[in-house]
């Protein structure tokens, strides 16, 4: 791998042929709380790109949940506010906006679903009635319409005896039939984005595999752009087309799964790598954990936010916040343009090659 | 190796109202040998921590029998039997929120089992505590603080220094790693899997990450509806299982290298996993298993051991029709 063009002005991920078809630019998002405010996005800008799927990785508190609840308009204020940023989708900022040409943004144009399908499901309504709702809303569909509708949604989202089903109350479904209802609901008015914030985390690891298979089935026919949170990098390696690495409120990395995987240029992203097990047949190399812990939102480090943890800290790395650095793709696949790094490591000036952190921590690179 | 923990026959059911009966735990038989890592995994509701849990006599046995170094436990125990085995046989739970209470200090939490199993004194119970929290990986000056102010790693490495400090021989980790994001993961494994090399432990791992139970597990346990349906070397399990479920069970497991990932075929199955309440007769993953025949559908396989796998250092066991 080479290094490095350096760039002040993020964003630069994706730059392919297609104009994304969304496209948000310096998020930052602040909450007050009883300790203070606290910065759960600083200056986050990335692009989601027309059927494909971006994977948003990283602890829990890094502001995954809060970057896409901004897009969604679903950012209590009080306490949370947006300092800054702007959520391009279709040539309109839908930063703090409800409608674009007298649609609903929400639940028309780009629908969400969560770890837990009951904070958006009403416990006294059969499922099929909820379903049918959004279309009489969103559509315009009659009742009756509606209805029949909401049964073929179910079928398209694979569960068994739609018609009893969806006459069926929540407390009747399982936690996976949950999720598959609510992704049945999220795809009803054809959504061009669906936002997926944990959605098998707390199911088993079969069903998390059906979830997954669902997701991208309706992808593959709807041609809909995902963007999906997990904390779990066997689903990123599964289901991304494009990843942003996160850490206190930042993106550290960003680029095509297979930069994130095999060509690795943040040591958080190593490092994330090295503390799993790897599922080499030949021996179980030891994990190395990450030790401490991430920095107190309430006050920011003036630097690299992983800076403490970090194995190849330098002074710079304490004193000033890095820059992202682009860095070089070792083909010219199209696919791998985009990957960046916020760390010193791929300044120019720095002597240490990435070679070097990549032996360090003990995973495999390509 | 000698077995330390061997379990006969265990049966687990929860009456929960007039002729209805949770089949949690349904005749599993499984041993544990000395210094050995057993992880037990399978779906939630599959009845992993009650057979924990029932092992340790924190339920009272349906039936069957638990030997510990060849002595029979009791079926039922007394609060003095409580006494006698707790300093030899504990638990690791979860959710290390909710299993710490939040107004004792660590030191009294940590402390707690010296003072109701040991004659020591409070000063000798101090420094023992602050001897473990260091072994932990955390402060002597931890020890006057309460729960809250600590991260969930920092609060399931307290549950493990309030397990250990009795210096049991048996320990059951029941999912001591799920709650914690996956930097921590790898502290509390690296601290359980150390502590198990200096102090000759014998540890039941239940988890469900399965990458996770192969790297810490010298053996597997795969768990159904109630019973085990196949068990065996970890790696073996792992990468050459043999009943239907456990290939289901690893094909769903994704693989953090996307190149593998974009060869997968897909192993995932319909249906979900039965209510434990009406317990199909015949093979319990009948209803949901690709490769089911008619016998699976009147005739309960046992587990059985299966003797032509030549390479095998461990006797692998599978309870399926196909091998019978
Ligand atoms: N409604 C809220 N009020 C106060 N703080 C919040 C609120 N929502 C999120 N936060 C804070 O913002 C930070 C980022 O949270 P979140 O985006 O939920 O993290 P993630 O989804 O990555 O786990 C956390 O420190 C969290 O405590
Ligand atoms: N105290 C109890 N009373 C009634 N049913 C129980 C009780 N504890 C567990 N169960 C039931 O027993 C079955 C097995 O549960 P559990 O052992 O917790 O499974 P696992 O740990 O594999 O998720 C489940 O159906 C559960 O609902
Ligand atoms: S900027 Fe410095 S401290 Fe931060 S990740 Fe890079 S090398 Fe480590
Ligand atoms: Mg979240
Ligand atoms: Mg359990």
């Amino acid at each position: 791998m080479r290094r490095c063009v350096i760039v002040n002005n993020p964003p630069i991920q994706g730059q392919g042929p297609e104009q994304p078809i969304l496209s948000v630019k310096d998020l930052a998002v602040e909450f007050d709380t009883y300790g203070g405010t606290v910065q759960a996005v600083r200056g986050v800008s990335f692009d989601v790109h027309a059927g494909q799927t971006l994977a948003i990785v990283g602890e829990s508190g890094c502001g995954k949940s809060v970057t896409v609840q901004s897009i969604m308009g679903l950012i209590p204020m009080p306490p949370g506010r947006i300092t800054s940023g702007s959520a391009i989708y279709r040539d309109t900022d839908i930063l703090g906006r409800k409608t674009i040409n007298g649609q609903d943004i929400r639940g028309d144009q780009i629908g969400m679903i969560f770890q837990d399908p009951m904070t958006s499901l009403n416990p006294t309504m059969n499922i099929g009635s909820q379903i049918a709702e959004t279309l009489t809303v969103h559509r315009g569909h009659s009742k009756k319409q509606a209805f029949a509708r909401a049964i073929e949604l179910l079928e398209m989202s694979k569960i068994p005896e739609p018609e009893k089903r969806a006459k069926q109350y929540p407390f009747e479904f399982s936690g996976g039939m949950l999720q598959r209802a609510m992704i049945a609901m999220t795809i009803a008015c054809e959504p061009a984005i669906l936002i997926a914030d944990e959605p098998t985390t707390a199911l088993d690891v079969t069903i998390q595999a059906q979830i997954l298979d669902l997701m991208v089935d309706l992808q593959q026919q709807n041609g809909m752009s995902i963007i999906l949170i997990t904390h779990d990098l066997g689903v990123v390696a599964r289901m991304a087309d494009h990843v942003l690495v996160m850490y206190a409120g930042q993106i550290v990395e960003q680029g095509s799964v297979d930069d994130i995987f095999y060509r690795s240029g943040h040591p958080y992203t190593l490092g994330l790598r090295a503390a799993m097990p790897t599922n080499a047949k030949e021996g179980n190399s030891a994990l190395t954990p990450i030790d401490g812990s991430p920095p107190d939102l309430f006050q920011p480090p003036q630097g690299c936010g992983y800076c403490p943890r970090c194995p190849h800290a330098m002074q710079i790395c304490q004193d000033q916040l890095p820059t992202l650095h682009e860095l070089a793709s070792p083909t010219d696949d199209a696919n791998t343009l985009g990957h960046a790094a916020r760390c010193w490591l791929h300044h120019e000036a720095n002597t240490q090659t990435v070679e070097a952190i990549h032996r360090v921590h003990s995973v495999p690179n390509g | 190796m000698a077995d330390l923990v061997r379990v006969n026959n265990l049966v687990k059911y929860f009456d929960i109202g007039p002729g209805e009966k949770v089949h949690a735990v349904d005749d599993v038989s499984l041993s544990i040998g000395e210094r050995e890592i057993v992880g037990l995994v399978g779906e939630s509701g599959s009845g992993k921590s009650t057979f924990g849990k029932t092992l340790l006599g924190l339920h009272v046995k349906t039936s069957g029998q638990v030997l510990y170094k060849g002595e029979a436990l009791p079926n039922k125990y007394k609060p003095n039997d409580f006494r006698m085995y707790a300093p030899h046989m504990q638990m690791i739970f979860q959710d290390p929120y909710s299993s710490l209470n939040p107004r004792m200090t660590i030191g009294e939490i940590v402390g707690e089992g010296l003072k109701l199993h040991s004659n020591l004194s409070q000063v000798v119970i101090r420094e023992r505590v602050i001897d473990w929290l260091q072994q932990v990986g955390l402060q002597a000056d931890h020890i006057s603080r309460y729960p809250h102010a600590f991260s969930g790693g920092q609060l399931q490495r307290i549950g493990i220094a309030r397990a250990l400090i009795l210096e049991p021989e048996f320990v059951v980790c029941d999912e001591p790693i799920s709650a914690l994001d996956v930097s921590v993961q790898a502290q509390v494994v690296n601290l359980l899997d150390d502590l198990k090399n200096r102090l000759g432990l014998t540890l039941l791992f239940i988890a469900h990450d399965l990458s996770m139970v192969r790297y810490v597990s010298d053996r597997m346990a795969v768990m159904y509806l109630g019973s085990l349906v196949e068990v065996g070397a970890a790696d073996d399990v792992f990468f050459d299982p043999k009943h239907p479920y456990t290939k289901v069970l690893i094909g769903s497991n994704p693989e953090p290298d996307p190149i593998s990932e974009r060869k997968r075929k897909s192993t995932t199955i319909q249906g979900e996993i039965p209510s434990p309440v009406n317990i199909p007769d015949g093979c319990r993953f009948a209803n949901r298993c690709p490769e089911v025949m008619d016998i699976c559908r009147h005739k309960t396989p046992i587990l059985i051991s299966l003797t032509n796998l030549a390479n095998e250092q461990k006797p692998r066991q599978v309870a399926c029709h196909l091998f019978t």
